[in-house]
């Protein structure tokens, strides 16, 4: 009997190998697929019968004779039928749960290298066209036009210049919490991003690309170097290399990214230049997320620029791949057309809580993203609509928090985290962030003088224990400074979680704050 | 400690790599389980850079050790997702559980977020290496485990 079991991370994770030796054991054929994005059936088994196969989760090794024999209650049907997968529109991840990760035929099967091979037959200003047609924004947070950014790398040199040196680098430092689309498109679907790598490479003109993928990641990164190393011929003259990071939240940021390449400290550039103009190593550059790379082999296949243009909202096209964590009942993948409402979102799909009480909160777009309250979940997903509300899409994560939650914690958790994760060159980051954990302390209790403060030594500080007020409004204004002058957004958007939290929950920031 | 050959084999794979210091970084902490204060040097000889531009960048990452520590590394996930789970709640267990036999560390974010808590033996062979849905009990066992 042929048996489906996926082995990525979260698949392993949850005992996915024991349960794979446990079929075997029972003489199954056991096959490793991608994961279908559905985290809470992980581990996730599939079963082929007289009707096709049929989905059992969450497995434990112990289930398996009463899986065989058909006596199982675990099952959920054909899992491509079921409701949380064809309520979703999959293109970026068309192949989860479908193909061996590893498996060249499975992806020429799927329509894979398709893309690129009509991409090498165009022009490079056509592929840059086409991308531009799609209107496919960068996934990675910023949401930047993507053929735009292709447009200037392709025109640096003014356009000629052979032989100049460009480069494509894939940003695969997923660290933003409650994201994890990045991770599942390598460890499922490695070739759709080479594709995309190699499509990019044409468009611009670039002879070497570079992935950087964060050492936490070790799953993923065993993937793609296996991909990289069986696709290397298929995408030639064009190179890829795998880089790993070393565990620094702020080398997700493109140009500490660079850096992080050329073998420097994670340290943010100042911006000009672009990175497509001067980027790794001083020459033009492509830098991309994941999912805009894995997007564009689709995008480019016949007719894929239209379809994906078709899909979507406003100047926001296309599907976006959420991921719904954090305290949910059914987590994973949803990939949408833009549009959809955040409750949408976490009730239809995710199910409400894991555990069964109020939704407090969602944070959408990874640790930098405002806290959102639920009478804010119909805010339909779109970068304009989140914008005008001091939210952000990011990379789409969302972490949903029930009604236990301590919101103040939360935010002072959120300079804490930009004080540790800080690259240290611009002020309002470096030092900012250290003073809000200090100012959200002395509001949670009770905004009391300082012991520092009061030593006569001191002489400029005042004496008095602030009024909870005056700390509040000097909060808001240090939030300000870090959102207008920091560098980078690391310092920049870390106000967002701070002030959203304020705003919506002050009860949270200390007894009677409201009053 | 370091043996020397060792270290020069490293840096002769590299050699000529553009932008190959985190490789090399990457490759003698897991051959010597740190990166120390005579490898930077040779490090820096062979790239040409000064010493401290390679100390700055093994203090700049998280993943750069300067002393070995050759107990087992846990890191458990501490970031929002895994907040949003409980956590930090099984934090005070996991602590008494380890002592100082084993270090556990914090992370900001596994990938695991629908799964939390979620924790990730450093070092340990692939398929070996995440653990998820944690909860007091399974904690304890896999840090006792290590």
């Amino acid at each position: 009997m042929r048996v489906r079991i996926s082995n990525d991370a979260v698949a392993m994770a949850c005992g996915g190998e024991a349960v794979a030796a446990a079929f075997a054991a029972a003489g199954c054929a056991v096959e490793r697929v991608s994961g279908w994005g559905m985290h809470w059936l992980e581990p996730l088994v599939e079963i082929e019968g007289a009707k096709g196969w049929t989905g059992f989760g969450p497995v434990a090794p112990g289930d398996v004779p009463a899986i065989l024999a058909g006596t199982s209650a675990l099952g959920i049907g054909a899992v491509a039928e079921h409701p949380f997968i064809t309520a979703q529109t999959r293109l970026t991840f068309m192949r989860a749960g479908r193909i061996r990760p590893l498996s060249l035929d499975d992806y020429a099967g799927t329509g894979g290298w398709q893309g690129l091979a009509r991409a090498r037959s165009l022009a490079p200003a056509e592929v840059v066209a086409a991308v531009i047609q799609s209107g496919l924004r960068g996934r990675g947070g910023a949401g930047f036009p993507a053929g735009i950014k292709w447009q200037k790398v392709a025109n640096a040199f003014g356009g000629s210049a052979a032989g100049a040196r460009k480069f494509i680098v894939c940003n695969a430092d997923e660290g933003d919490s409650g994201t994890f689309a990045d991770r599942m498109v390598m460890e499922g679907d490695p070739f759709a991003l080479i594709e995309g790598m190699a499509i990019a490479a044409h468009a611009v003109g670039a002879g070497a690309g570079y992935i950087y993928l964060r050492s936490e990641y070790p799953h993923a990164i065993a993937t793609m170097r296996a991909a990289i190393a069986l696709a290397a011929e298929r995408i030639a003259p064009f190179s890829v290399e795998l880089r790993v990071g070393a565990g620094a939240y702020v080398c997700g940021e493109e140009t500490a990214l660079l850096n992080s390449i050329e073998g420097k400290r994670g340290v943010v550039r100042a911006k000009p230049p672009l990175p497509a103009l001067q980027g790794l190593f001083g020459c033009p550059t492509v830098v991309n997320n994941v999912l805009t790379l894995a997007a564009v082999s689709h995008i480019l296949r016949e007719g894929g620029a239209a379809d994906y243009a078709a899909l979507g909202v406003g100047r926001s096209k296309g599907t976006m791949p959420v991921q719904l964590g954090g305290n949910i009942a059914r987590g994973g993948l949803v990939e949408v057309p833009f549009g959809i409402t955040l409750g949408e979102l976490i009730h239809d799909f995710g199910g409400g809580t894991a555990s069964g009480r109020p939704v407090k909160a969602a944070q959408v777009g990874g640790p930098l993203g405002a806290y959102m309250p639920p009478d804010q979940f119909h805010l339909p997903l779109d970068y304009e609509a989140f914008t005008a509300a001091d939210a952000l899409i990011g990379h789409a994560g969302v972490v949903v928090f029930d009604d236990t939650a301590d919101m103040g914690r939360l935010a002072r958790f959120a300079m804490e985290f930009c004080a540790v994760e800080s690259c240290g060159k611009c002020t309002p980051c470096r030092i900012g962030s250290t003073r809000g954990v200090e100012l959200i302390d002395r509001i949670r209790a009770g905004s009391t003088v300082d012991a520092l403060a009061s030593q006569p030594q001191i002489r400029n500080a005042p004496k008095a224990a602030p009024s909870r007020a005056a700390d509040i409004a000097l909060l808001e204004d240090l939030c300000d400074t870090m959102r207008g002058a920091s560098l980078c957004a690391l310092g920049g958007f870390t106000p967002y979680p701070v002030l959203s939290a304020l705003k919506h929950w002050p009860e949270d920031f200390g007894g009677d704050f409201g009053a | 400690m370091d043996s020397p050959s060792h270290l020069a084999e490293i840096l002769a794979a590299h050699a000529g790599r553009e932008g190959a210091l985190l490789p090399i970084l990457h490759d003698v902490q897991a051959a010597f389980g740190c990166v120390t204060g005579e490898a930077e040097a040779a490090i820096a000889e062979a790239l040409n850079l000064s010493r401290a531009e390679v100390h700055g960048v093994v203090s700049f990452y998280h993943d750069f050790r300067e002393t070995a520590d050759p107990r087992p590394h846990l890191q458990i996930c501490r970031a929002e997702a895994c907040q949003a789970r409980g956590v930090e709640a099984l934090m005070a267990a996991a602590q008494q559980a380890a002592g100082t036999r084993v270090a556990l560390e914090a992370v900001y974010c596994l990938g695991l977020c629908a799964a939390g808590p979620a924790a990730r033996v450093v070092g340990a062979d692939v398929g070996e290496a995440l653990h998820a849905r944690l909860d007091a009990g399974s904690l304890t066992r896999l840090i006792e485990g290590l």
